[in-house]
């Protein structure tokens, strides 16, 4: 039973490792502010989600159980919405979203 | 691993430190002192200071960035032309950085049990703690207790420091009459923003209480009044932001702020008073119970209290000093 609930916990972190990688390598490849944020969520959501639901089958019955529901709950709350106050600053000081199509060349 | 970490984390310390000096553009650099806060209180964790790392988070990553982003709403965005290079000012810095590199090598090793700091007065202050004043936390012990009197300077210090903004910042302010479009206008506040206001106004009772949770459990665990202050003038300060400075000030009026400006430390000198009139040292809190750890234990608790009320109260004036200022 405890082998089985490291294995998936080991799995999860693991997942959720990558799923901040692909984040940090999104943030930094994509081409303008709104894609890099949309690459940015994949951190905030299924990293961060992924990453707490390892350690939280590692915590066991604990405060720790406790404590880290809460960063959890914390988290899904504010970072969308950090994500949206970002998002509509960037629009309302004039930053148009980018063309992405006329940046590949695929265009007429 | 633990070594791994600290090498990553000094790392980034650097490169973020390079990049704020580098960056003309002032904004930028005050989200990256931010950033250099978070990475710094991180470092005192793996190193075990947690009360230490939970100041630094609160005041260094929260609050500090909240009143240079203030500061920066009243002059601009944009570093002055920078003057040539000056050979004699490198010269220094790289001598100064130098000797201080060299010195380093002097340094017992990180954790070393024979290092000087773990032989002098640390042992005596590990051993009687338990007897003396009877709390787990340690620090909370030295802090409030045995170095009581450096505690209370520092509060002093703090409070000078609020007096300091008000002065410069100016006490004085002329009501001008104007209507309620004219304000709405000139609110610089996140109030038309719907999802940041009711996520942000949630937060604020939750933010209120843990403030109040460190303050009165920082006999026991991390925390205490510098970090419960900090907390809590963030969840004002939050508040503000979001409702607009004007709503901030009715939450907590002025009268009041003055109030915890001197009161706070008044409480801390008065508890030290109290124990010189019951026969006792100044603050020293044996006197306070019949028996002494009881004492200790009131006095932590009273100059705790105190400690966070004048750090919430400067704190949240030098916030509304510079936003009053703003939204002239």
């Amino acid at each position: 039973m405890a082998a089985t609930l490291d294995l998936i916990s080991f799995a999860m972190l693991t997942l959720g490792g990558f799923c901040v990688f692909v984040g940090g390598v999104g943030v930094l490849r994509m081409p303008d502010l709104y894609t890099r944020m949309h690459a940015a969520s994949v951190t905030d959501t299924a990293g961060m989600g992924l990453v707490i639901a390892g350690l939280l089958l590692q915590a066991g019955w604990s405060l720790a159980l406790v404590k880290l529901l809460t960063v959890f709950v914390f988290l899904y709350v504010t970072s969308p919405t950090a994500a949206y106050a970002l998002a509509n600053a960037a629009l309302l000081s004039g930053h148009e979203p980018e063309d992405v199509e006329d940046r590949t060349g695929a265009g007429p | 691993m633990t070594l791994v970490f600290s090498l990553f984390l000094l790392t980034m310390l650097v490169i973020v430190a390079v990049a704020i000096v580098n960056s003309v553009n002032l904004f930028s650099a005050v989200m990256l002192s931010g950033i250099f806060s978070l990475l710094m209180a991180v470092n005192f964790f793996v190193l075990d200071a947690a009360d230490v790392a939970l100041t630094e988070a609160a005041v260094g990553a929260g609050v500090a960035t909240v009143l240079f982003l203030g500061a920066l709403a009243l002059t601009g965005e944009r570093e002055q032309e920078r003057p040539p290079a000056q050979w004699l000012p490198l010269v220094i810095a790289t001598a100064t950085g130098g000797l201080l590199i060299y010195a380093t090598f002097g340094n017992p090793v990180l954790g070393d049990p024979q290092a000087p700091i773990h032989l002098h007065v640390a042992p005596w202050y590990l051993e009687n703690t338990p007897r003396l004043i009877d709390i787990p936390n340690v620090v909370t012990a030295i802090l409030g207790s045995f170095r009581g009197f450096d505690t209370l300077g520092e509060v002093f210090v703090v409070f000078t420091a609020g007096i300091g903004v008000l002065s410069i910042l100016g006490v004085r302010h002329t009501l001008v009459e104007i209507t309620a479009t004219e304000l709405d206008a000139r609110q610089r506040s996140l109030r038309h923003h719907l999802i940041p206001r009711v996520v942000g106004r949630g937060m604020v009772p939750f933010i209120l209480l843990f403030a109040l949770y460190v303050q009165f459990h920082g006999e026991y665990s991390p925390g205490g009044g510098f970090q419960a202050g900090a907390i809590a003038a963030a969840s004002i300060i939050l508040y503000s932001l979001l409702e607009g400075d004007d709503r901030g000030r009715e939450l907590v009026p002025e009268w009041l702020l003055r109030l915890m400006l001197a009161g706070g430390a008044f409480l801390f000198g008065a508890v030290g008073v109290v124990c010189m009139l019951l026969g006792g040292n100044f603050l020293d809190y044996d006197v306070l119970s019949s028996v002494p750890s009881e004492g200790q234990h009131l006095g932590l608790l009273l100059i705790e209290l105190g400690v966070g009320i004048t750090v919430s109260g400067v704190l949240l004036t030098v916030f509304h000093a510079f936003a009053r200022r703003a939204s002239r």
